[in-house]
C-alpha cells in the first residue's frame, strides 16, 4: 500500500468521524427532534415582518420628504396609509400570542 | 501522489452523496443530530475537495507530468504563477476549480447559518450537496484530473493565449460568480421545500448574491480586458457565446437584486424572485456547460465530448427540481400588496427586471439557436453582432435611462407635477448635454448621441440624490458637509452603495457607446513610412527581434505623433511560443497608447509582418474606451459599500426574530 492510499484512507477516517460527531457527542440525547417554528411563531415572524415594512416604508418617506425626492403632495397622499398599514401591523402583533412566552408559563 | 487525489475525490463524493440523502432524510423527518451529520458531511467534502486541489496544484509546481492533465497545461519553463493558473487551463481543473469553490462556499454557507432559521437551513445542505454531487461525480467518473501516463520529458506547456495576468484571475473571479449563485438557489429552494417563503431565505442569502453577482462583473470586465490587450483583434467583447455565457446569468442575477428589493420594501414578486434565482443558477450551470461541452464548435464535438451529455442532464434535472418546487409552493408565494400605480419606484423596478430578463432571454435565444439548428436541421447557423447589437440598444438604452428614473421616484405612487420638479435638473442637464454633443458632431451615431445623452441623465439623478441627501442629513445632524456625506452613506450603505455602482454602469455604457466613433485606418507599411489617423500619426520605424526563455518576440517599433508633437514610441508585434506540438503558438502583441485624460486609446493591431521587414498595420482610435475599465474599479467600490455589514439592521434583525419567538436553535 502507497503513503498516498494511506493519507487517503486517513482522510476517510476523519471525514466519517466529524460526518459522526454530533452521534459521538450526543449518543443518548432527551430529544432529537429538530425545532420548528410553531404556526403562533410562523404567525409573528410574518406580523413582524409587515411591520418592519411599513416602519421602513414610513421612515424612508419621510427622509425622501425631507430631502425633496418626494413633493409635498406626493407625500400627504402616501403618508396616511402608510400609517394606517404600520399601526394595524402593531396592532395585530399584539393579538398574536407571544409563543416563547407562552411556551416559558407552561 | 495521484492515488491521494483520487482517493480524495471518492471521499468527497461519498459524503456528497450522503449529505444529501441524509440531509434530505433528517430535514423530511426533523432528526436533529442527522442534520448535523449531514452539514458536517458538506464541510468535511470542502476538507477533502481542498486535498484534491492541493494534490492537483503540486504536480503543476513539481511538474509532475506522470499526471496527464498536468503534461497537457504546462511545461517546464512556464512560471510558477502560471503554472498555478494551468490548474484551470483545461477541463478536469475547471470542474475541480467548480467543485472547490463549491464546496467552500457551501461549508461556509451552512456553518454561518447553523444557528439562525434552521427549519430553512436544515433543507439547503442537501440541495448544495446534490449540486456538489453532480461536479464530484464528473470529476470520479467521466472526467479525472488524475489519469497517470509515463512520465514525458516536458509538457505540452499552456495555450498562450492564457499567459496573461488577467487570465490568472479571469476565470477564478467567473468561477467565483457562476458558483455563487448556488447559495442563493439552495435557499430559495430550502425555502420552497421547507414552506418557509417569509423573508428569511432573502436575508440570508443577500450578501452571497450581492457577492456572487460582483465577482461575474469583476470577472467578466477581466476577460473583457484580456481580450483587449491580448487576443488582438481591436475590440473587449465579441459576442461569443462563452462570453455570452458569463453575461446570461449576471443579467438574471442583476434583475434578482432588483427585485428581492420590492419583496423586502412591498412584500410582492415573490414568485417572480425565486424564479430569477433559479434561472440565474441554471444559466449559470448552462454557462459552464457552453464552456465545457465544446457544443459551441460544433454539435459533433457535443456527442464526442465526455461530459457534455452529463451536464445537460445536470441542467435538466436543476430545472425540473426549480419548476416543479416553484409549481407546488405557487400557494405559498402569492402575495397580499398589489402595484398601486404604473408610476412607482416599485413599477420602475419591475420595467427594469422585464427589460434585463428580455435581453438575458434574447441572448440565449442567439447562444441556442445555431445549437438547436444543427442538431435539428443539420445547418450551421451564425448568430452575429448586428443581433446582439439590435437587442443591446432596444433593452439596454431604456435600462439605462431607467436607472435615473427608478431611485428618484417615490414607492407606491407618484404625482406627475411631483415627478417634473424631481426631475427638472437631470431632464434640463441632459438635454444640454445631449445638444452640446450634437453641435460637436457626435450625431453620427443615434445610438450612441442616445447613449450619452441617457448617461448624463443618470449621472445627474445620482449626483442630485447625493447632493439632496447629504443636504437634509447635515441639517438633521447638524454636520459638516464631508461628515454629512460619510454619514449619509453610512446609514444607507446598499441604497448609496447601488447608486455607485449604477455609476460604473453609466461609465461602462459611456466606454460602449464610444466604440460607434472609432476611427480605424490600415495599410502596409515599410520602415519610415506612416499612417494617420484621427489626428495621430504612426511613424513605423523598424522592426526588431527578441528572444526570451518562452517566445521569440518579433516588435515593430513606432513614433506616435499628434498634431505634429511627438507623443512617444510604442511597439507592436508577434510572439511565436516555445512549445511542444507540429504547429508554432503564434500571438499578437498589441500596441497601446492611453490619453489617461480624454480616456481614449490608440489601438496598434500587426496585422502581417513579411519577411521583407513591412508591416500591415490595423490602427484604432478608440475614443473613451478607458471608462469601462474604470467602471470595473466604480463597480467593485460600489458593490463593497453595498456589501458591508450594517449593524444597525443585524440589530433591527434580530429585533424582528426575537419578537417572532426566538430564533430556531441549531443542531
Amino acid at each position: 500500500m502507497s503513503g498516498a492510499l494511506i493519507l487517503g484512507a486517513a482522510l476517510a477516517v476523519l471525514c466519517v468521524v466529524l460526518v459522526a460527531l454530533p452521534f459521538l457527542r450526543e449518543p443518548d440525547p432527551l430529544s432529537d427532534e429538530l425545532d420548528e417554528l410553531t404556526p403562533e411563531r410562523r404567525r409573528r415572524l410574518a406580523l413582524a415582518e409587515e411591520r418592519d415594512r411599513a416602519l421602513a416604508a414610513l421612515k424612508e418617506l419621510e427622509a425622501d420628504h425631507r430631502a425633496g425626492r418626494v413633493s409635498d403632495e406626493d407625500y400627504r397622499i402616501s403618508i396616511g396609509p402608510l400609517r394606517r398599514e404600520a399601526a394595524e401591523a402593531l396592532r395585530a402583533l399584539d393579538t398574536v400570542p407571544d409563543a416563547a412566552a407562552v411556551a416559558e408559563t407552561v | 501522489m495521484a492515488e491521494l487525489g483520487r482517493a480524495a475525490l471518492v471521499v468527497t463524493l461519498g459524503l456528497c452523496v450522503y449529505a444529501t440523502v441524509a440531509g434530505s432524510y433528517a430535514a423530511a423527518r426533523r432528526r436533529r443530530r442527522l442534520a448535523g451529520s449531514a452539514r458536517n458531511a458538506l464541510i468535511a467534502a470542502f476538507g477533502s475537495t481542498v486535498v484534491a486541489a492541493g494534490v492537483l496544484a503540486a504536480g503543476f509546481l513539481r511538474s509532475d507530468f506522470s499526471l496527464t492533465y498536468v503534461a497537457q497545461h504546462s511545461n517546464r519553463t512556464l512560471g510558477r504563477a502560471y503554472k498555478l493558473s494551468a490548474f484551470w487551463g483545461g477541463q478536469e481543473g475547471s470542474l475541480l476549480l467548480w467543485l472547490l469553490i463549491l464546496t467552500g462556499y457551501a461549508a461556509l454557507a451552512v456553518w454561518l447559518n447553523r444557528n439562525r432559521a434552521r427549519d430553512l437551513v436544515v433543507w439547503v445542505a442537501p440541495v448544495l450537496a446534490g449540486i456538489a454531487v453532480g461536479f464530484a461525480f464528473l470529476l470520479v467518473a467521466v472526467a479525472s484530473p488524475f489519469d497517470v501516463q509515463a512520465a514525458p520529458a516536458d509538457g505540452a506547456g499552456l495555450n498562450p493565449s492564457l499567459q496573461n495576468p488577467y487570465m490568472m484571475a479571469h476565470p477564478p473571479f467567473l468561477y467565483l460568480g457562476y458558483v455563487g449563485l448556488a447559495v442563493p438557489f439552495a435557499f430559495a429552494m430550502g425555502a420552497l421545500l421547507s414552506g418557509r417563503t417569509d423573508e428569511r431565505w432573502i436575508v440570508a442569502t443577500r450578501r452571497w448574491t450581492l457577492v456572487a453577482w460582483t465577482a461575474l462583473g469583476v470577472g467578466q470586465l477581466l476577460g473583457a480586458h484580456w481580450a483587449y490587450v491580448e487576443v488582438g483583434w481591436g475590440g473587449y467583447y465579441a459576442w461569443d457565446p462563452v462570453e455570452n455565457a458569463a453575461l446570461m446569468p449576471f443579467l438574471a442575477a442583476t434583475a434578482f437584486l432588483h427585485s428581492v428589493m420590492i419583496q423586502e420594501k412591498r412584500g410582492m414578486l415573490k414568485v417572480w424572485n425565486v424564479v430569477l434565482v433559479a434561472l440565474a443558477f441554471c444559466l449559470s450551470i448552462f454557462g459552464t456547460f457552453l464552456t465545457r461541452s465544446g457544443v459551441v464548435n460544433s454539435i459533433h464535438s457535443f456527442s464526442e465530448s465526455n461530459i457534455g451529455p452529463w451536464f445537460l442532464a445536470f441542467i435538466f434535472v436543476a430545472v425540473a427540481f426549480a419548476t416543479t418546487l416553484i409549481v407546488w409552493r405557487l400557494p405559498l408565494l402569492r402575495s397580499k400588496t398589489r402595484l398601486e400605480s404604473l408610476v412607482s419606484r416599485e413599477a420602475v423596478f419591475l420595467y427594469n427586471n422585464l427589460l434585463l430578463v428580455a435581453l438575458c432571454l434574447t441572448i440565449l435565444w442567439g447562444v441556442a439557436w445555431p445549437i438547436l439548428s444543427e442538431a435539428v436541421r443539420g445547418t450551421t447557423v451564425v448568430v452575429g453582432r448586428p443581433y446582439y447589437d439590435f437587442f443591446l440598444r432596444i433593452f439596454g438604452l431604456p435600462l439605462l435611462l431607467l436607472m435615473g428614473i427608478g431611485p428618484m421616484i417615490a414607492w407606491r405612487r407618484a404625482s406627475l407635477r411631483g415627478l417634473g420638479r424631481t426631475f427638472l435638473w437631470p431632464f434640463l442637464i441632459s438635454v444640454a448635454v445631449g445638444l452640446v454633443l450634437l453641435w460637436r458632431g457626435a450625431g453620427s451615431s443615434v445610438p450612441g448621441l442616445i447613449a450619452y445623452t441617457f448617461s448624463a441623465f443618470v449621472l445627474a439623478a445620482i449626483a442630485l440624490e447625493f447632493i439632496r441627501g447629504t443636504r437634509a442629513r447635515k441639517a438633521l445632524a447638524s454636520e459638516s458637509w464631508p461628515g454629512a456625506l460619510f454619514s449619509l452613506i453610512g446609514r444607507n450603505r446598499r441604497r448609496y452603495g447601488g447608486y455607485i455602482v449604477h455609476v460604473a454602469i453609466v461609465f461602462l455604457a459611456i466606454g460602449i457607446a464610444g466604440s460607434a466613433y472609432d476611427s480605424v485606418v490600415e495599410g502596409k507599411l515599410a520602415p519610415g513610412q506612416s499612417l494617420r489617423v484621427a489626428g495621430y500619426s504612426v511613424l513605423y520605424q523598424r522592426l526588431v527581434e527578441r528572444d526570451t526563455p518562452h517566445a521569440a518576440e518579433v516588435r515593430a517599433q513606432l513614433l506616435v505623433s499628434r498634431d505634429g508633437k511627438v507623443l512617444g514610441p510604442l511597439e507592436a508585434g508577434k510572439n511565436s511560443f516555445k512549445i511542444a506540438g507540429p504547429d508554432p503558438q503564434v500571438s499578437s502583441e498589441v500596441g497601446i497608447r492611453t490619453n489617461y485624460l480624454t480616456g481614449e486609446d490608440l489601438f496598434v493591431i500587426p496585422e502581417q509582418i513579411n519577411a521583407d521587414g513591412s508591416v500591415y498595420f490595423r490602427i484604432f482610435v478608440k475614443p473613451l474606451v478607458n471608462l469601462i475599465w474604470l467602471a470595473g474599479f466604480v463597480f467593485l467600490f460600489g458593490s463593497i459599500i453595498a456589501l458591508w455589514p450594517d449593524a444597525r439592521e443585524q440589530r433591527r434583525l434580530a429585533v424582528r426574530y426575537e419578537e417572532a419567538g426566538g430564533t430556531v436553535r441549531g443542531t
